[in-house]
């Protein structure tokens, strides 16, 4: 359940992105809800973006339960209730699932590792030889240029 | 370009953790492919019902013939509830005779076939009654409530309820006589 | 009578290419050059065979020859005639043809351009793409031949998909289909680098413009699909993160990677592995992603239809992976670094970090497409991974592109000195800061937009500036100000495309920030003569009106729409029935503009055309996608011209 509320949380930045209509704060949260459920007759839609009429009437449904005054999380947990797992369009971080979700960020983490091991090995042979200051940077920068236009 | 001397370096100075591990590169891809081919065995279109074995969520439904009927008045009776519509062809079609002829054979021996008809407009709905004589009832879900707290995505969905109140089976396609009657047998069997 | 001499030249054709695939090595193995020779003639036999097959069944179409089956399911009596010539690729056997096809066209190419200069790896190379080409007859011979007869020959066809009747769904398979294929050339000058052991930088420089061919091509199917996506889907996005557009975003991530890669091999002598696993990883993700939408496999938008054709596709990728990654095994040990790395602060550094993260991001859509597939293996359970995710991960690692962006083109080899970071990075920087502030000051609070804009404006910045500085050291040189531009452009050209094309990402970016950030939409019912508004704009209903066009039913709305008071455009959404589909397609209306866009999709409406449901957006920025893709064209261009030494 803890997990179940961390979700809307986690995404509450990127749905912030919408801009409010102008009135009622309750459509936003309509389609913050429907943004987090598959549209079920869609391929790969949320409920909110569907055009379907399917969608239509789950976003009727997410209103009429906001109104009666469920949270979002529960209006949430009422889905996945009915339908299981599959109708979050974003798998709950939790249990075997934080695999999809841990796996990219470690794997930029070994990526930096490697590289800096990486680099350290490579470096190691130019130990030798120091790069010499002798030249001033606009004269450099002049060389760079004409040795670029060289170039194959 | 000296790039064919630069690139053939030679062999001796291979390190060891090349040696060792090398053969990991083509490797590390079986999983993968083990993964791909579990993948044909599947049908990424079939979602399981997380409701078989709940007890089916109370609704009550306007008939087109008038009148209203809730599921509770049903408790006590093999229920036989059929989500359908009238553009989702041509499964509904091939269906909707099977239902009316398990209707007639078993609506004496304590069985109800309900019809719920979603995402449609009367007129359709009524057209489609009416081509299929169904006697058995059938009433609109306007507003989608009654899909969605049976977890229906698409059409024709079936759902098997027991005399206690309990779904059993949930069918997703085209009822076959050979799928209801086996069914309505199997929960007219059981005792509650 | 089509049928049969169709199957029978695709057949033929396969003969030829395995024939040839075979030929080219053993020549070169065996040192036999007339072997060579009738392997090219072999390759000419099938472009010429798979030409003639492809007019035969575009004939098929335009006769209504039904007693073709792929005939008969893709078009009816009722067709329009263009859509029946690109009817040839809009379905699952038409696709695998036109593939070939490039497959025959690429082939050729090759030939022409390379038999008499790389004589070592020209054979492999031919007997590779050869073998490439036989794998894609065979899928067109046994499980998805396009000329299998229908038996009875139906009175009329079952029609085309609606949603593939519109012009983008005409140019979106060419240019996809060009940008895979197109990397196959790359791939098999691998191959035939590592098969001959000649793994040094040759095969990187000879094929520097082909890849940059393909990934443009690449970049436009993309482009075009989001295209498609917007303007026919109804939903007012373009870009679900659905399986199929992912299938084409990873090798498009790995293609990047290995163009930026590449530049470093050939300057710094280092990364030769590297480079080798990423050309092979692109593509094994071109094949992946036809096997994604054809196996049947995951759920999507473009699912074509299932059948034993998976198989095939999943036992070709095997050949390929486990081959191409076996060869680099056996002969890797051969490569070795030359470059020295100084520094962090380094433009190598910079590259090393732009492949890391293209890589990675290509590695989350990829995990993240085949997730489901993975729980429903190990848990049981089905989960569904889609635009949230995808979202959340993604967009962390694309900011931090486009910051490298701006600093790997600047900083200096080896080792930045402070100097070097002062003089190339302050004023970029300061240029960000001081955008990201003012666009607080004028009221934008979100976080993620503030930055994203500011490192846009920071890019952009160092592209300003090294094109500035570039320009006046000509003039202190005596040369005038346009000459002097233009020579820049041409002389080095492979560096300012590359600053075009990042100028491109860069207004695309823009376009994806704002259309995610600002756009607003809504949905209404009006009663005739009523009028909504939203966003300044003023929408009034004025009307149904039903019309049978040659395939389909349509009822098209009319709205008259004013801008702030003023009359702007009278728009018309419609409805279309097909027969054939159960749910009527949408057909969106839209008024394009640069700072945003209206789009209008008709929902329900009754009979007697008193109310009609529909749903308005205002969609901001969106044209800047379009128009980003305009400057890429241009830059990729630039990047591919002839090199011009100085005299």
């Amino acid at each position: 359940m803890k997990q179940a509320a961390l979700l809307p949380i986690l995404l509450l930045p990127f749905l912030a992105w919408a801009a409010p209509p102008p009135g009622s704060v309750n459509e936003d949260t309509v389609r913050q809800i429907a943004a987090q459920l598959r549209c079920v007759v869609c391929q790969n839609l949320s409920v909110a973006d569907s055009p379907s009429e399917m969608a239509n009437q789950m976003r009727g449904i997410i209103r009429e339960r906001l109104k009666a005054g469920e949270t979002p999380e529960q209006v949430i947990v009422y889905f996945v209730d009915k339908y299981g797992e599959w109708i979050l369009l974003s798998p709950r971080p939790q249990g075997f699932n934080l695999l999809v979700w841990v796996l990219p960020f470690a794997g930029i983490a070994v990526g930096l590792v490697a590289i800096t091991l990486m680099a350290r090995r490579w470096s190691r042979r130019a130990a030798a030889q120091p790069v010499a200051e002798t030249i001033d940077p606009a004269t450099r920068e002049r060389i760079r240029r004409e040795m670029a236009e060289l170039e194959p | 370009m000296n790039s064919q001397a630069v690139g053939a370096a030679p062999p001796a100075a291979e390190s060891r953790l090349w040696r060792r591990g090398k053969w990991a590169i083509p490797l590390s891809v079986v999983p993968l492919l083990v993964l791909l081919a579990y993948g044909f065995r599947t049908d990424p279109r079939a979602i399981p019902s997380p409701l078989v074995g709940r007890p089916a969520a109370p609704f009550s439904v306007t008939l087109f013939d008038g009148g209203r009927l809730s599921l509770l008045d049903l408790r006590g009776k093999v229920v036989v509830l059929n989500f359908w519509a009238s553009w989702c062809y041509p499964a509904c079609y091939e269906e909707a005779p099977v239902l009316e002829r398990g209707w007639r054979a078993y609506k004496e021996r304590g069985v109800v076939v309900l019809g719920v008809d979603i995402q449609d407009t009367e007129e359709a709905a009524r057209k489609f009654l009416k081509q299929f004589a169904l006697s058995f009832p059938n009433g609109p879900d306007p507003t989608g409530k009654i899909s969605v707290d049976y977890g229906v995505y698409g059409v024709p969905e079936t759902f098997f309820i027991d005399k206690t109140g309990r779904i059993r089976k949930k069918h997703v396609g085209a009822v076959t006589e050979e799928v209801f009657t086996r069914e309505v047998e199997r929960l007219l069997r059981d005792g509650g | 009578m089509i049928p049969e001499i169709g199957y029978a030249m695709t057949a033929v054709a396969l003969g030829l290419a395995l024939y040839g695939s075979v030929a080219a090595a053993v020549g070169t193995k065996t040192g036999r050059p007339a072997l060579i020779q009738s392997s090219q003639h072999a390759a000419l036999g099938t472009f010429v065979l798979i030409a003639a097959a492809m007019l035969l069944l575009v004939y098929a179409f335009l006769t209504f020859d039904f007693s073709v089956r792929y005939v008969a399911t893709n078009t009816n009596r009722g067709t329009p005639f263009y859509y029946r010539i690109t009817a040839l690729w809009g379905a699952l056997e038409g696709s695998i043809i036109l593939w070939s096809w490039m497959l025959s066209i690429y082939t050729l190419l090759v030939i022409l351009r390379y038999r008499s200069r790389q004589a070592e790896f020209y054979p492999w190379v031919l007997s590779v793409m050869l073998g490439i080409l036989a794998f894609f007859l065979l899928v067109m011979t046994v499980p998805a031949p396009p000329f299998q007869r229908l038996t009875p020959i139906p009175p009329d066809g079952r029609g085309l998909n609606p949603l593939l009747e519109d012009t983008g769904m005409i140019t979106h398979p060419v240019a996809l289909y060009l940008g895979f294929t197109g990397f196959t050339v790359p791939f098999a000058f691998a191959m035939a680098a590592l098969i001959t052991g000649k793994i040094g930088d040759e095969w990187i420089t000879t094929t520097r413009r082909w890849t940059i061919v393909a990934w443009y091509f690449l970049s436009l199917g993309l482009l075009i699909g989001g295209w498609w996506s917007y303007h026919v889907l109804g939903w007012g996005g373009y870009w679900a993160w659905d399986p199929v557009e992912n299938a084409a975003f990873m090798p498009w991530l790995t293609a990047t990677a290995f163009l930026h890669s590449v530049m470093i091999q050939e300057r710094r002598r280092i990364l030769k592995l590297w480079n080798l696993t990423l050309i092979i990883l692109t593509f094994g993700l071109t094949i992946f992603g036809t096997f994604l939408t054809r196996s049947g496999i995951l759920s999507s938008v473009h699912s074509f239809t299932q059948g034993s054709i998976g198989a095939f596709f999943l036992g070709f990728i095997a050949l390929v992976l486990l081959g191409a990654f076996g060869l680099v095994a056996a002969r890797g040990h051969r490569l070795k670094a030359q470059g020295e790395l100084d520094s962090i602060l380094s433009r190598e550094s910079a590259f090393l970090l732009n492949n890391l993260f293209l890589v990675a991001a290509a590695f989350t859509v990829f995990f993240g497409t085949v997730f489901p597939l993975l729980s429903e293996a190990v848990r049981g359970v089905k989960v569904s991974v889609g635009a949230p995710f995808f979202n959340l991960v993604n967009i962390p690692i694309f900011l931090a592109l486009i910051f490298l962006m701006g600093v790997g083109p600047l900083i200096a080899w080896r080792r930045a000195s402070p100097e070097n970071l002062r003089r190339n990075f302050l004023y970029p920087v300061a240029m960000g800061v001081a955008a990201a502030a003012l666009f607080r000051l004028l009221g934008v609070a979100n976080t993620l937009a503030l930055t994203c804009f500011g490192l846009v404006v920071f890019v952009a910045s160092t592209i300003i500036l090294d094109f500035y500085r570039a320009t006046r050291s000509k003039l202190r040189n005596g040369e005038r100000l346009l000459p002097a531009m233009g020579n820049l452009l041409t002389r080095q050209n492979r560096r300012y495309g590359g600053f075009v094309v990042h100028l491109g990402i860069l207004v695309i970016a823009l376009g994806v920030l704002g259309s995610n950030a600002w756009s607003v939409q809504s949905e209404t019912t009006l009663n005739r003569g009523e009028a909504f508004e939203i966003a300044g704009y003023r929408v009034r209903f004025d009307g149904l009106a039903a019309s049978e066009e040659s395939n389909h039913f349509k009822v098209t709305g009319t709205f008259s729409v004013a801008n702030n008071g003023h009359p702007l455009a009278v728009m018309y959404p419609a409805k279309k029935f097909y027969p054939q589909e159960q749910t009527p397609i949408a057909y969106v209306d839209y008024l394009m503009g640069l700072r945003e866009d209206l789009y209008l999709v008709l929902g329900d409406f009754a009979r007697d055309g008193s109310q009609a449901t529909i749903k308005v957006q205002v969609n901001r920025m969106v044209t800047l996608i379009w128009l980003g893709g305009l400057i890429l064209t241009l830059g990729s261009a630039l990047a591919i011209l002839p090199d011009r030494k100085r005299a």
